[in-house]
């Protein structure tokens, strides 16, 4: 069948996968920008404890490998007694593991706020905690937005492996069609450029708006 | 500690500002050497000096922006860095340091505005979270300083839509929103073009005439230092090395270093 | 609940050794793909050519945006559509050579960007063959600027390699699946390979940055 029969035929499908997908990529995020906040404050505490707890959490799930803390998660936490839906093992698993790196993100663009900053807000007599949450993270968000369209894109991407448990997002559909059809180049092809396309033409020029509207908000623009 | 003998609390009538003995080491190198330094109520102290004489971390410490060595501070009869616990004296914890601090402000040769701030959102921020002024309240006091500096049309802008002088006034009336007892001057004109320096300048004029405050002013504006100053502090390798009303500091410096060091400043403008 | 058994975790042992074998040969032989690759990918976005500069700049920006998983899958199944049988291995490094080639190209493209122009006219000027230029002169000052870069998807290819046994890759994550649904014991053998991804990994990035200080001591460019 030509393309555009192909389209016809199983567009539809590919719709109800690339909506899946979607909402595997909001989930995640909000997992992933919680995570990634917490441990990479934690990671400035100075308390040894508290550092010690986030290290281990991002050396962990940045030094395995996303596909294994997913079966990890959905397989093996069942026997800790808490047993995952697929389609919540999936976002959490992504989330929890771009948290991972987000968390570096959050923590160097907090060391990336310019010491004078620190001390004008000491020398006003802030406590640590006033300090942080209006003089230092606010700058730091603005300086942690382009790392972060770069996660973004890769956690769109890590969704992808959730159809590994069998959640029915674009690539479970992809493989699905390939496996009735055969018509590789179609299906794979498909969900390449709807991939593609949700990373390059919408999470990319989004992060740019926000990271302009940002800007303005700071008073930099 | 040494001989010296650390009051916890000094008499009424005392020094608003007392360095004791202080020491302060970075690793082996010895910025402050042992001094004492008193500032009297009201008093306008410049200190002048080469570049690693240890004036700006008079101001640091006096800010606790640095930790101590050896010695005591005392801020307007209290110790600053150390603190009373059973009749003696231990080095300060972080409630004594933050109650203490509210009697100092400073100004930094950088400005360090908040950028993603307004002129009187920058002034507002302390006396809202710290002091526990109402939003009002805030907003009045940060007015009226802002029109102090000369700056009120300017209350809506941001750091970046203004310029170094401008930037400075704002820092300025920031710190006074505080009503700290002692305000710190940190080279306040170092990093502004020429043309804006008179500004600020004038703003601390102001500031000395027509307001109480105890001041202390690191600077390399020599004429400006020899106008306004009530005292004037040469310091040298971590120490004071003379120290006199202005006339007698420039016009005729009994220490050779000082004399070297004025020479070569003039020559230099 | 949780009972884990000691024994159990010995007896897969040997197996998941010597899965990781084959876990890291897959990554040593798709980095190295990617090393070469990426430098013609990176080369070929600075030809004076401009068609040919868009369309590898497109194809690399494609590669990059997209799963690795899926394009696995589509090396995989597309290779028999055009009559060429691709076992696992074959195309397995293909696909993960190719993403990774798309990834090494832009800190190429970083690296050598941050030559300045002077260099590049020295050399001329000097009448430096293009060989000469690039391998006394360009690429040992782009070099320390790439390494971390470099380091980064070293680690990066090792860690998705699980992806291959999506296409039967006899590596580490497969041989897993293959223990839990022998033996439906799949605490043991994913923990495990948890373990074994960190005890590879963790060193490796340490290492790297001892790597990276050495380069730059040694090509005598030291902070």
């Amino acid at each position: 069948m030509s393309y555009l029969e192909f389209l016809a035929t199983y567009g539809g499908r590919f719709v109800d996968g690339a909506i899946i997908t979607a909402q595997q990529t909001v989930l995640a995020t909000v997992v992933a920008i919680s995570m990634a906040v917490l441990m990479g404050l934690m990671r400035l505490s100075p308390s040894l404890f508290v550092r010690g707890i986030a290290t281990v959490y991002i050396e962990i799930f940045r030094g395995t490998s996303l596909l294994v803390q997913l079966f990890w998660i959905f397989y093996v936490l069942p026997l800790f007694g808490l047993p995952l839906e697929k389609f919540t093992a999936g976002f959490l698993a992504v989330g929890m593991n771009l948290g991972a790196y987000g968390a570096e993100v959050v923590r160097g663009a907090i060391q990336a706020v310019p010491k004078g900053q620190y001390e004008a807000a000491l020398a006003l007599n802030l406590s640590p905690m006033t300090r942080m949450r209006r003089i230092i993270f606010p700058q730091a968000i603005l300086l942690m937005l382009p790392p972060w369209g770069n996660l973004l894109i890769e956690l769109l991407k890590g969704t992808a492996l959730v159809a590994l448990i069998s959640v029915s997002d674009l690539m479970f559909e992809a493989k699905q069609i390939n496996g009735s059809t055969f018509l590789s180049i179609e299906a794979f092809g498909t969900a390449l450029v709807i991939y593609y396309v949700f990373g390059r033409m919408v999470i990319s020029p989004a992060m740019r708006r926000l990271e302009h509207v940002m800007a303005r908000k700071m008073g930099q623009a | 500690m040494s001989e010296h003998t650390y009051p916890n609390k000094l008499e009424p009538g005392s020094p608003m500002v007392r360095f004791s003995n202080v020491t302060k080491r970075y690793g082996p190198l010895v910025v402050l050497d042992s001094l004492d330094l008193d500032v009297a109520p009201n008093e306008m102290v410049s200190i002048i000096g080469p570049s690693g004489s240890g004036k700006t971390t008079v101001l640091r410490m006096l800010m606790t922006l640095e930790t101590i060595d050896d010695g005591v501070i005392y801020v307007d009869g209290e110790p600053l860095t150390h603190m009373e616990r059973n009749g003696d004296l231990v080095k300060a914890n972080a409630s004594h340091l933050r109650k203490m601090r509210g009697n100092i402000g400073m100004v930094f040769q950088h400005f360090n505005l908040f950028p993603h701030m307004t002129a009187l959102q920058n002034c507002m921020e302390a006396p809202v979270q710290v002091l526990g002024l109402s939003k009002d309240e805030a907003e009045q006091r940060s007015v009226e300083l802002l029109d102090l500096v000369g700056l009120a049309d300017k209350k809506d802008q941001h750091p970046s839509r203004l310029s170094g002088g401008q930037q400075q006034r704002v820092a300025i009336a920031r710190a006074l929103a505080m009503r700290p007892k002692v305000m710190l001057l940190d080279e306040v004109t170092s990093a502004l073009d020429p043309e804006v320096i008179g500004e600020v300048l004038n703003v601390i004029r102001k500031l000395n005439s027509e307001h109480s405050l105890t001041m202390l002013m690191v600077t390399h504006q020599m004429g400006f230092a020899k106008e306004i100053s009530d005292r004037v502090c040469f310091f040298y390798g971590g120490n004071i090395a003379e120290q006199g009303p202005p006339d007698q500091i420039f016009g005729n410096p009994k220490n050779e270093r000082t004399r070297q060091f004025l020479s070569a400043v003039l020559e230099a403008t | 609940m949780f009972d884990w058994r000691w024994d159990f975790t010995f007896e897969i042992l040997p197996r998941l050794l010597w899965a990781t074998m084959n876990t890291l040969l897959a990554a040593g032989i798709g980095y190295g793909i990617a090393l070469v690759l990426g430098l013609v990918l990176a080369l070929a976005q600075r030809t004076p050519y401009w068609p040919l500069t868009l369309i590898v700049r497109e194809f690399v920006e494609f590669i990059r945006s997209t799963p690795l998983v899926l394009q696995i899958f589509f090396v995989f199944y597309v290779g028999p559509q055009f009559g060429i049988r691709l076992d696992p291995w074959t195309s397995g490094m293909i696909a993960i050579g190719l993403h990774y080639a798309a990834y090494l190209s832009e800190v190429y493209r970083a690296g050598l960007d941050s030559i300045p122009k002077g260099q590049w006219e020295a050399c001329r000027a000097l009448n430096l063959s293009a060989r000469r230029t690039y391998f006394r002169i360009i690429i040992p000052q782009a070099l320390p600027a790439s390494l971390p870069g470099m380091g980064n998807y070293l680690v990066g290819i090792f860690k998705d390699t699980p992806m291959l046994s999506v296409i039967g890759v006899a590596e580490l994550m497969h041989t897993a699946n293959a223990l839990g649904s022998e033996t439906y014991r799949f605490l043991e053998p994913y923990t495990m390979v948890g373990v074994i991804f960190l005890a590879i990994s963790l060193p490796t990035a340490a290492g790297l940055r001892f790597f990276e200080a050495w380069v730059r001591r040694t090509l005598g460019m030291s902070k």
